[in-house]
């Protein structure tokens, strides 16, 4: 076997366009997902008995149904109904995804809150709302930096399946470029180079985030 | 000030009130001791609504506190509570906790919260400690921060659950101080307290709870000196005599 790894700089500008593509169509997921994922996590810690299901029926849902067959199912049943196209599709496909497992991480977070500090809240008072707003929320938010930086990471690395639905991406130039080119050993390793670099750049920058948030308070 | 009547509360079949009562008038510093179990805690954080209640009623300041039409975080800003655990907000500062509240709840502007929050902390011996967090302060200034922190919203009525049970020996008195310079300004005071000898020196009347029940209620000289009822003078001679 011989490897011809000129096909590397010679294409520069597709494995651009498309690293482009994919950190385009994951940062506006993540931006869609963590609102979702906040009120969903919120409603499964609600008092209200209608919102907690609704908020579980959401989340057990989509954590049961493979990305790839929900990628399929949004961009093939609910395009029928709204035009979606592929790049909305595929963006809108993983916020849902992301935001069920955000829902989870959210929760969790709260609830490592002590219920004191609640109390503390309510009893300065505070209503519910605020007490969540100015107290839970922020200390649950620095407890759950670590879990949110492997879903944000989970989901670069899951964006390469928008490819299925003929979302431009990454995935997608490489996949055309080794139709053309069959240098599939060149491209491919050179693509998981390049996931590889932007999944641990964001490592880097949350882990950054982490320890200036939790400095303050050690 | 403070008026409960007919309170009665349980978890299940475990009756933790039994018809209690009990009038704290204004300007009065009343102790609510008793063996662990006795509903004290329980009692205390019924006041500000913490804890339901089963029936009866409890009012502040004329305020009926469990009626469903009372806008109970309305109700909450006359009600200081201190707790054991101080229950700080850990991810602000002494200052920033004590401003928080009168922030977001009364609409305080910063620098008014912030100029009232450093004489709240400079009048409990916390001038120099304006930016620290809690995990840097000992247990007893926290304590003394969460005294600030309650009296920032102006209360007229202070509550404390055992504010130095969760404290070091040695940092108690400086919380104890803190809360009789409060009684010498005529704070209206409920104390869950097992300070005996504090309870004797600042309350205007001593409460005595067992077993979910008000067992008996007298002032302080009496009560500590010449009790009336056995289930008193058992607790006082276990308490006491060590």
């Amino acid at each position: 076997m011989i490897y011809d790894w000129s096909v590397i700089p010679r294409n520069m500008d597709v494995f651009i366009d498309g690293a482009i593509k994919t950190l385009e169509i994951s940062l506006l997921a993540i931006l869609i997902a963590i609102p979702i994922g906040v009120i969903f996590g919120l409603g499964r810690v609600s008092k209200n008995k209608i919102i907690r299901l609704i908020a579980s029926i959401y989340v057990e849902v989509i954590r049961g149904v493979p990305l790839l067959v929900l990628l399929m199912w949004i961009y093939f049943v609910l395009g029928q109904y709204f035009k979606l196209g592929s790049y909305w599709g595929a963006i809108n496909a993983l916020a849902i995804f992301a935001g069920a497992f955000i829902a989870e991480i959210v929760r969790t977070g709260i609830q490592a809150v002590p219920k004191g500090q609640m109390e503390a809240a309510r009893s300065l008072g505070m209503s519910h709302t605020k007490a969540m707003t100015h107290i839970i929320l922020p200390q649950a938010f620095r407890r759950v930096l670590p879990p949110l930086a492997s879903q944000f990471i989970m989901l670069i690395k899951d964006s390469s399946l928008v490819s299925v639905i003929a979302a431009t991406d990454l995935t997608l130039n490489a996949k055309n470029l080794v139709a053309t080119s069959f240098r599939s050993i060149e491209v491919w390793t050179f693509v998981a180079l390049i996931y590889f670099i932007m999944t641990f750049s964001l490592s880097l920058i949350i882990r950054y985030f982490e320890k200036r948030l939790l400095k303050s308070e050690a | 000030m403070i008026s409960i009547k007919n309170v009665n509360k349980s978890f299940g079949a475990h009756h933790v009130l039994t018809d209690v009562s009990l009038e704290v008038p204004k300007s009065n510093v009343v102790a609510l001791i008793g063996p662990s179990g006795a509903g004290k805690s329980t009692l205390i954080r019924t006041i500000n609504a913490l804890e339901p209640i089963d029936n009866g009623e409890i009012t502040v300041d004329g305020i009926s506190i469990h009626d469903k039409k009372t806008d109970i975080n309305k109700a909450r800003l006359n009600i200081g509570f201190v707790f054991q655990s101080f229950n700080l907000f850990p991810f602000l500062t002494a200052l920033e906790n004590v401003t928080i509240s009168p922030m977001k709840v009364k609409g305080l502007s910063k620098e008014a919260a912030e100029k009232r929050g450093k004489e709240l902390l400079i009048s409990l011996g916390l001038g120099d400690k304006f930016d620290a967090y809690p995990s840097r302060l000992s247990g007893g200034q926290q304590q003394r921060v969460a005294i600030a922190r309650a009296l920032a919203m102006d209360p007229q009525v202070m509550l404390f659950d055992e504010p130095t049970s969760a404290l070091d020996p040695e940092m108690v008195t400086e919380v104890l101080d803190a809360i009789r310079k409060l009684a010498k300004d005529g704070m209206t005071m409920v104390v869950v307290t097992h300070e005996m000898g504090f309870a004797k020196e600042i309350c205007d009347e001593i409460v005595f709870m067992a077993e979910g029940k008000i067992v008996e209620r007298a002032a302080p000289d009496k009560f500590f000196t010449n009790p009336d009822t056995q289930r008193a003078q058992d607790f006082l001679s276990k308490v006491l005599n060590h």
